[in-house]
């Protein structure tokens, strides 16, 4: 007997980042799920944006590695909220991992939550986590070929951030044709060029996800 | 790369719908998978065989139905599919294009007893 069943493989995730989604807008909080290489610099960034942030915004933090706390221990120094989710060898965060980690924050005092997924430009893009925008960072070093080499990353972002930009005087990225490459391929995204060192471009950064931050909360508030 | 914990998913969605028409065993399945999700049949196949034993599905055969990744020229509106190495429109020689086609990740249909 055949059975026509026309069902998304990943639904059993995808039911998971809806109820994530919908307990995190309701809560106020505006999730990220930050996808790149390892060695991008997400830790770096988001150490930074908490900075540039004080006073402004609360962040919290869920660090997806394969394993260790390095990350989590390294925010936690800086006085930084996070959890630790370790995939035990998987290549992405799920929902349902998010959903756990979630039960462990104090969600009441979040208003930026980063989702920082494990590093890798391939399998993140296949998962919904319930983020209200997602965001990939590319560093100097990769090379500026990278959007048609993971076209299903890319084209996801909502933002795109060029870190380590006070490398480009010796890596020899081009970030005009990488601009034009990206930007054919993903028309909403916005670009920002940042540097963990010279903390240039982090104040635009700020900006924008404050500005999203606000626009999550006025939608919310048309809901109501 | 992930293919590991998406047939997991697979092999939970179609016991479960096995489950829900009161049958035994599942014979075949019938898959689709879009291009741009990387999901490469062997790898499903080989994870399919380790997970599902001591299932109703052991033993099912997988088809699947690949869907090639699917192109849009924004300049002028051609529809292509991109190869590994060119993605700029073959008309226009544009890199405003636009993914339409192949993220498709789905089951089809199963063949139960």
């Amino acid at each position: 007997m055949e059975i026509k069943v026309l069902k998304d493989i990943l639904n059993a995730n995808n039911q998971i980042a809806e109820q994530n989604r919908q307990l995190l807008t309701s809560k106020q909080i505006m999730a990220i799920n930050l996808m790149s290489s390892p060695g991008s610099g997400k830790t770096t960034l988001i150490m930074q944006t908490v900075e540039q942030l004080k006073g402004r915004a609360r962040v919290a933090v869920i660090e997806g590695d394969v394993s260790s706390s390095i990350d989590a221990e390294k925010l936690g120094q800086a006085g930084i909220t996070a959890v630790q989710i370790n995939t035990g060898g998987g290549c992405h965060l799920e929902a349902g991992m998010v959903n756990s980690a979630l039960a462990n924050l104090s969600l009441d005092d979040i208003d930026i939550l980063f989702i920082e997924n494990v590093g890798n430009l391939i399998c993140p893009g296949g998962f919904d986590l319930g983020e209200y925008l997602k965001v990939v960072i590319l560093s100097t070093p990769e090379g500026d070929d990278k959007p048609h080499k993971y076209p299903l990353l890319f084209s996801q972002a909502n933002a795109l951030v060029i870190s380590k930009t006070d490398l480009l005087p010796h890596v020899g990225f081009d970030t005009e044709a990488f601009a034009r490459v990206f930007q054919g391929l993903n028309q909403k995204a916005t670009l920002f060029k940042v540097s963990g060192i010279t903390g240039n471009g982090i104040e635009d950064w700020g900006k924008w996800l404050l500005d999203n931050l606000q626009k999550l909360r006025t939608s919310n508030k048309t809901k109501q | 790369m992930h293919e590991m914990s998406v047939t997991m998913s697979l092999l939970d969605l179609i016991l479960d719908e096995a489950a829900k028409a009161g049958a035994s065993k599942i014979s075949e399945v019938n898959i689709v998978i879009g291009q741009m999700t990387g999901i490469i049949d062997d790898y499903v196949r080989a994870n399919f065989e380790l997970l599902s034993q001591d299932t109703p599905a052991e033993g099912a055969t997988l088809s699947f139905r690949n869907i090639p990744r699917q192109t849009r020229c924004r300049n002028c509106g051609h529809t292509f599919q991109p190869s590994e190495f060119e993605w700029n429109c073959p008309e226009c020689q544009s890199l405003e294009v636009e993914i339409t086609g192949g993220n498709e990740l789905y089951v089809e249909s199963i063949e139960v007893e």
